[in-house]
């Protein structure tokens, strides 16, 4: 079933949405960019039309609706404590094939690693319907068709935006309502076939020459290069750590909360216990960490796909211009080069 | 601690204070409705622990992770090398090794501590001369009835031809002590299939979720904290 809306009857429908749903979409926030005179494209609820940004790719990614950069997870009164509540009113996420299928590769970790549940992700997820929204391929830092994360299926609704409105695939009948008295159009949904950017991702089935790999001298780059701000993780479509971190409130110590705050393994102390030094105490270190969990380790442990979906967002992010897909190219190239002085020994 | 969670030998706890934080604790003795824990006053939660009282109220979930696999150690030959307080997470097993006769064929416990300062739980290491057969050690310094030196110095005096190959080997202690512990049994001719060490890294959750103590394609609070040596030698943090 198909609809083709002009902006005013996008309008309408959103407005008709908006009383069942709240409906996330990236959105501009202008003058909130990292440098001056620059705008943020992030996630947020969205009034009309006009708000969603559909012709440029967020800076930070759709997980912020689900996972927030920080959250009360519980409160304290003095030695009585009570869990946080969240909104149980429907979420309609516009987000694009990368976005979504992180949801599935964050959903490995946060319900069911080692049989364990989370509360507070799956309270807010189970809340979550997807609205795919058309691409073209990105900018020049993307390259899911690599990671093949280019196409989903977990949508109810799938989104064509121009200047002039929007084309509306309705997937899920439950939406149908909505689109009652609009012009019926044919469409059907496409994904991105290819991207500007390739990767060739690394063989590191073979144990030896991941072990070769952790020691290559490719990783002394990043010690030069890599400031260790973690701008590249919390831009990370799928990035799930977290730390917790107890609040009190104002000059009260008998009350306060218990946080679940982003934590990102390249900034330093990530690793750190108290009274001991780090494991990984160099930026090269922290480098090797995060790539080798999105492009080996991710998947040794939940099979079937890499963590990394291709989305580019640490690439765009990160103030030292330090670039995923370069990387991952050189990780190939490391590979080979240590197959090949197997091979001759 | 008065509690009703019963954890396996190995298992570690999360201890939490409300307003300050909660940190990961390995259990180092435990009976009918109480835990004990070995805590160094080193951190934000642990500074705070030692300001309580007999009476006060500290916040505990678990117990987590996967401990020694006792039953793989019964009629074992079963040598347990310990550094510093990383003795805490073997020491009930160890008692239960000593109050119950014939678990093990033998017990062979060397333990190292830093200095004469950093000894833990006398009395036991007492008891326990009573039960296996013991080497206690200090890296530096000297102490009646003690010998001086690394724990790795002392491998060679294991009588592992003596074992006909029925034994298990258990290493706890900081990474560097296990690492070359576990490279001078190598060395000795230790099977490394029967070989066993408990990790201690950074936690938030506990439940495989935050990430902070993931090492490769393994969780440390799920997978571990005791794991057996052929998949510890090979992880990098």
């Amino acid at each position: 079933m198909g609809f083709s809306l002009s902006v005013s009857q996008a309008d309408a429908v959103l407005r008709a949405l908006k009383k069942d749903y709240r409906v996330y979409a990236p959105k501009r926030f202008p003058k909130q960019g990292r440098y001056s005179d620059t705008d943020i494209i992030r996630y947020a609820e969205v009034d009309s039309f006009a708000d969603i940004v559909w012709d440029t790719k967020s800076d930070y990614p759709a997980k912020e609706v689900i996972t927030p950069i920080q959250q009360a997870i519980f409160y304290f009164t003095e030695d009585e404590y009570r869990a946080s509540k969240v909104k149980t009113k429907p979420i309609l996420l516009l987000a694009r094939p990368c976005d979504i299928n992180a949801q599935r590769i964050q959903a490995r970790i946060y319900a069911g690693n080692g049989g364990y549940d989370d509360l507070y992700y799956i309270r807010v997820r189970e809340l979550v319907k997807f609205a795919v929204m058309d691409c073209n391929g990105g900018d020049d830092t993307c390259f899911c068709v690599s990671m093949g994360t280019n196409r989903t299926d977990d949508y109810a609704l799938a989104l064509k935006f121009s200047a002039d409105g929007l084309l509306v695939q309705v997937a899920d009948e439950s939406f149908a309502p909505y689109f009652q008295d609009m012009p019926q159009a044919e469409y059907s949904h496409a994904f991105v076939e290819e991207n500007e950017l390739k990767v060739t991702i690394p063989d590191l089935s073979d144990k030896a020459v991941r072990m070769a790999l952790k020691s290559h001298s490719m990783w002394q780059e990043y010690n030069s290069r890599c400031i260790s701000c973690g701008a590249c993780t919390v831009a990370c479509s799928t990035c799930t750590c977290f730390t917790t971190r107890d609040v009190i409130y104002g000059v009260n110590p008998e009350v306060g909360e218990r946080r679940r705050v982003t934590a990102s393994c390249q900034i330093s102390g990530f690793d750190q216990m108290a009274g001991q030094s780090e494991f990984r105490s160099t930026a090269a270190d922290r480098m090797r960490y995060k790539v080798l969990h999105k492009f080996h380790d991710y998947k040794a442990r939940f099979g079937e796909e890499h963590m990394c979906v291709g989305c580019g967002r640490c690439t765009h992010r990160c103030p030292e211009l330090i670039s995923i897909t370069a990387t991952v190219n050189k990780v190939s190239a490391a590979v080979e080069e240590i197959k090949a002085s197997m091979a001759s020994q | 601690m008065s509690t009703d969670a019963k954890p396996a030998h190995g298992q570690f706890m999360q201890l939490s204070i409300p307003m300050i934080g909660e940190a990961p604790i390995s259990v180092s003795a435990q009976g009918d409705g109480w835990l004990e824990f070995t805590i160094r006053s080193v951190g934000k939660v642990t500074n705070v622990i030692f300001q309580k009282e007999a009476g006060d109220t500290l916040f505990l979930r678990g117990p987590y992770g996967k401990g020694w696999p006792v039953e793989q150690f019964r009629d074992k030959h079963l040598v347990v090398i310990t550094g510093g307080t990383g003795l805490a997470p073997v020491r009930s097993m160890l008692n239960m090794l000593a109050q119950t006769p014939g678990y093990a064929r033998s017990v062979h416990l060397i333990c190292g501590f830093k200095n004469a300062d950093g000894i833990v739980f006398h009395n036991e290491l007492e008891e326990w001369k009573n039960h296996f057969s013991t080497i206690y050690t200090l890296d530096n310094g000297t102490l009646e009835g003690w010998r001086t030196g690394m724990v790795t110095a002392f491998v060679p005096e294991l009588p592992f031809d003596s074992f006909g190959g029925d034994y298990a080997v258990v290493i706890v202690g900081p990474p560097p002590m296990m690492k070359f512990t576990g490279l001078a049994l190598m060395d000795h001719g230790v099977d490394p299939e029967k070989v066993w060490m408990s990790f201690e890294r950074k936690m938030s959750c506990a439940v495989g979720k935050c990430g902070h103590c993931r090492i490769d394609e393994v969780y440390v609070c799920l997978d571990g904290p005791v794991f057996p040596y052929t998949v510890a030698r090979d992880l990098v943090d």
